[in-house]
């Protein structure tokens, strides 16, 4: 018979980090204190195993103001304008209760993005799941895609883009992550820091309830054991999983502005994982002051809750904003306006002094504002000094064996009509569930390379300028070698945003990874980190923000380590839309960029779409060569970036070679303009469907003038056909029809979804 | 220059492009806060798009009793131009001062896309400005925007050119293609589609600059009301 579990392990603390809880309050922690830690030292709040890795990335450009560690990274985007950016993931919430999971993780990327003074003006959704033959699978798409359409259509915040992912590795473990970006006149830009001895800390918003209870420990920070992942999933953990209010968020999104543009508050920090005490330790932390919190005083939703739970709860929709005394009229009458409830929770108080003389600012829960002191705890060893462990690493041992089996020896050609018409997905059935225009800045949306707004907003002062935001990954590729993998997905986001004229400022990741305690997942980030550090490098970009989603596995199986890059772009003049995909009757299509791979094949199909639906997963990832891909991106980012400025130019289509390789962009550039094209005979079958970044299909009027403009840049340039007719030719290989092509993209996967049980 | 009053619910969050769209033409836009009673010195009112008051319920059926509407069917019944843009129109239609309905989507899912919209009467405030036939690309953005009514309702709707905009291709199963439409006088306009996102070809189509100019020229020719 076995003893129950000690309380800090039921928490989620190991034996170790109990005694260093005991080291730090040189004491015997409370239960309240122990929860406290629990939460806090959590993998979701403390990047423990992460953090000492995710130092490698290059953080620092002129233009950075501020850098990862703060609720958003935020870049000077010119014309006195700041734009803030934050991706996470939601994914555990996600797989227990798709619609809630998937809502109330935009409900928390617009809340970090807002809380540094920032309007959000755009929101972008990577989503991974597993096969859509599997019925669970298509009940996860259908949940997550109305629960981000549901709230963020109603939170006013349009969705503009993402990704479709769809793999076995992520069956019982989808992945949803969220971007957001904003925008605010650079002086309202705001940190989430307590000062000033006697402010008051007020919480705004929702009342605060028992959901998401140790969502960041029970979810976020363990992976679903059961023997059958899917088993694992559901009731036991439903409880904490968070529900979304988007009415309450958007009251309280213009309540908040509305106290930053009137000076109302000296700081200002969203209530996420971990709720009260996240918000409290983490303020009182970055201003070195003490915090007194009556538990008492927080708004409940439910009678009896304990202060463990009011004090650890995730109900969404609340911030906590710090303000001096005299300001509390007014903040409560902007509030009153907005109906947004406003509570005052806390007080900044001194700094206690320790032993040894040191000021050591404490976070205090009492009973009543200078009643019983239920908890105290210095608030930097919870917000900042959770113990951070360098965990074993190991090269998987079957990898080589796995690079071995490469399909660009040996895998069959098969039927490349068929083929090419397999690897065409539309996702319009699910953007067009999303609110992508409000606001008036959307010039690209959902469903191109990337997308392109203006950069406009309430609020804000005028600009010609515009954003260009991307999210790129590539899970196939990084399964076989997460550095170069990741390397290449950040060029691939590169490359993307050269499409509609942009250049490249800054990129966050959204790292998904496995269980951190398999050595082969270890391995997997840091590598993983290493090839982003590498590519931020070669060319030029700080990477601003970041979010690590560890434990993605169930049943023992880790996912394919999924960096998730999100770039962000500034394009200078934006007065006249890119060109796009369609093309015109007539025009020369050229291929833009180093023909040949920098690999072991000219036309490498290891990590490719078409080799993973042949169930060949092995094989060689292309090198990274930051050289050769600047030189091709900086070369169309500046055509495009002419003509959005307005000038005239003879490029009237331009497409990134993406997944699926060159037949897939070229079949999409025909479906979207419903006109034909004769390409040449290519060099090779794994031509059509051989994908590494750098390339562009690049339609002109004016082929000689355009390939001269190239050979000046000293980009290489081949010619691939012309435009016309009613049907896709390339070579002697494929051959369909236009309508062919088009209908099949449109349907695959609307029919997918809809196929019958 | 029209003073144009855009009604702000708590929960709208079109109010900033309507106002823009009405700036572009150089006429003034302010801000009406929902629990205002009166309108005084508005030439025109702009019920924006959004989810008033979260919509949790029916979209607009709170809506309908903000203590700014009574000053808005006042404003109304004095043949004062009112537009209501999706959930705009839906609280016209919750607060009795347009005919029909609107439900949900016929796909049951919420519907962001370019439409093409035939003019079928022009004897609105909205449309006077249009010729009958005439086609405009105006995005649609909702999950409720299925217009239906009953057959007498139809049939007078047909009678007194009431439907002032139609779907070239019904996009959310509406009754006849029903994209917007008018009172009896023709002051009052619902339309779920958005022109105010229409205004620009940077941003794709200018196509609602006509509606738009229709709706703003009350100054310049006040609308005559047509009984």
């Amino acid at each position: 018979m076995s003893s129950p579990a000690p309380l800090h392990r039921a928490l989620g603390l190991t034996d170790t980090e109990l005694e260093s809880i005991r080291e730090v309050l040189g004491r015997e922690p409370n239960s309240l204190e122990l929860a406290l830690y629990g939460v806090m030292w959590s993998e979701h709040c403390s990047y423990k195993s992460s953090r000492i890795h995710l130092r490698r990335l290059p953080t620092e450009a002129p233009h950075v103001l501020v850098g990862p560690g703060e609720n958003a990274g935020v870049i000077d985007a010119g014309d006195g304008i700041a734009v803030a950016i934050r991706i996470e993931s939601h994914n555990h919430p996600s797989a227990i209760e798709p619609y809630q999971g998937a809502a109330t993780g935009v409900g928390g990327i617009l809340r970090d993005v807002f809380t540094m003074g920032a309007r959000p003006l755009a929101v972008m959704d990577p989503l991974f799941f597993g096969e859509l033959s599997d019925a669970r699978q298509r009940w996860l798409v259908e949940g997550v895609v109305s629960g981000i359409s549901g709230y963020g259509n109603s939170v006013g915040v349009p969705t503009i883009g993402g990704e479709l992912t769809f793999d076995d590795c992520y069956a019982s473990n989808p992945l949803v992550n969220v971007l957001c970006c904003g925008a605010m006149p650079i002086q309202r830009l705001v940190l989430g820091v307590a000062s000033g001895v006697g402010n008051l800390a007020v919480l705004l918003g929702s009342s605060t309830g028992r959901d998401g209870i140790g969502g960041v420990s029970v979810l976020a920070s363990a992976g679903f054991d059961g023997a059958d992942g899917a088993e694992s999933l559901d009731d036991a953990k439903r409880p904490s999983v968070q529900v979304g209010d988007p009415y309450e968020e958007k009251r309280l999104i213009e309540a908040c502005l509305a106290l930053l543009d009137d000076g109302l508050v000296v700081g200002i920090q969203d209530l996420g994982g971990a709720g009260i005490v996240c918000a409290t330790s983490e303020t009182a932390a970055r201003g070195g002051v003490g915090m007194d919190v009556d538990v008492t005083a927080i708004p409940l939703r439910e009678a009896g809750m304990a202060p463990f739970e009011i004090m650890t709860s995730e109900s969404q929709e609340r911030m906590l904003a710090i303000i001096t005394p005299e300001n509390w009229d007014a903040v409560a009458a902007l509030c009153t306006k907005w109906e947004v409830r406003a509570t005052i929770v806390g007080h900044v108080v001194e700094p206690s002094i320790d032993a040894n003389g040191r000021s050591v600012a404490m976070l205090r829960v009492r009973q009543g504002f200078g009643g019983e002191v239920l908890a105290e705890v210095p608030a930097s060893s919870l917000a900042d000094e959770a113990p951070l462990y360098n965990r074993p690493m190991a090269r998987p041992a079957d990898l080589d064996a796995i690079i071995a089996d490469d399909p660009s020896d040996d895998e069959p050609v098969g039927s490349p009509n068929d083929d090419l018409l397999e690897l065409l997905v539309d996702p319009a059935w699910v953007y067009r569930q999303y609110d992508s225009q409000l606001f008036l800045n959307t010039v690209v949306g959902p469903g191109r390379d990337a997308a392109l707004l203006r950069l406009a907003g309430p609020g804000l002062p005028s600009s010609e300028r515009g954003v260009a935001l991307s999210t790129d990954s590539n899970p196939r590729w990084c399964a076989l070698d997460p550095r170069a993998g990741t390397a290449l997905t950040v060029a691939e986001s590169v490359a993307n945003l050269a499409c509609v004229g942009a250049t490249a400022k800054a990129v966050v990741n959204c790292l998904n990874f496995g269980n951190p305690e398999h050595p082969e997942v270890m391995w997997q980030l840091s590598e993983a980190i290493d090839g982003m550090t590498e590519a931020c490098v070669g060319l030029g970009l700080p990477v601003i923000g970041g979010n690590v989603s560890l434990y993605n596995e169930s049943g023992g199986h880790d996912i394919d380590p999924t960096p998730v890059v999100g770039l962000l772009g500034v394009i200078e003049s934006l007065v006249a839309p890119p060109p796009g995909w369609e093309w015109r009757k007539g025009d020369d299509i050229v291929l833009v960029g180093a023909r040949h791979a920098n690999s072991h094949y000219r036309f490498p199909l290891g990590g490719t779409r078409w080799a993973t639906r042949r169930g060949r997963r092995g094989g060689h990832v292309p090198y990274f060569d930051a050289e050769t891909l600047a030189a091709a991106i900086n070369f169309v980012a500046g055509e495009v970036a002419s003509i959005c400025a307005g000038q005239a130019s003879d490029v009237t289509a331009v497409h990134d070679v993406g997944g699926g390789g060159l037949a897939v962009a070229l079949a999409e550039m025909v479906a979207v303009t419903a006109l034909g094209v004769e390409i040449v005979e290519l060099e090779s079958h794994a031509e059509l469907f051989a994908e590494f970044p750098g390339r562009f299909v690049v339609a002109t009027n004016d082929v000689q003038s355009f390939i001269a403009r190239a050979e000046l840049a000293g980009v290489p340039v081949v010619p691939l056909g012309t435009v016309g007719g009613r049907t896709l030719r390339i070579g002697s290989m494929i051959e369909l029809s236009v309508d062919e092509v088009a209908s099949r993209r449109r349907g695959a996967l609307e029919e997918s979804l809809a196929a019958v049980l | 220059m029209a003073r144009i009053g855009v009604v702000v619910f708590p929960g709208s969050n079109c109010e900033f492009d309507a106002a823009a769209a009405v700036t572009r033409l150089g006429d003034q836009a302010e801000f009406v806060w929902h629990t205002r009673t009166d309108l005084d010195g508005i030439d025109g009112v702009i019920l924006p798009g959004g989810f008033a008051h979260g919509d949790y319920l029916r979209p607009g059926a709170l809506a309908r009793f903000s203590p700014v509407m009574g000053a808005v069917e006042r404003f109304a019944a004095t043949g004062g131009p009112v537009l209501g843009i999706c959930n705009g129109f839906q609280v016209l239609v919750e607060a009795g001062m347009l005919p029909g309905a609107l439900q949900k989507n016929r796909g049951l899912t919420f519907l962001c896309q370019p439409t093409t919209l035939v003019v079928s009467s022009t004897s609105s405030v909205l449309t006077r400005g249009a010729t009958i036939g005439q086609e405009l690309v105006v995005p649609i953005n909702h999950f409720s925007g299925s217009y239906t009514c009953d057959d007498e309702t139809h049939d007078e709707l047909v009678r007194n050119g009431q439907i002032v905009l139609r779907y070239k291709e019904n996009p959310n199963g509406s009754r006849d293609d029903i994209a917007g439409v008018a009172n009896k006088s023709g002051n009052v306009v619902g339309l779920m589609p958005h022109p105010e996102r229409a205004m620009s070809a940077l941003l794709g189509s200018a196509d609602g600059m006509v509606l738009f100019e229709g709706f703003l020229g009350v100054k310049v020719a006040p609308f005559v009301l047509a009984h």
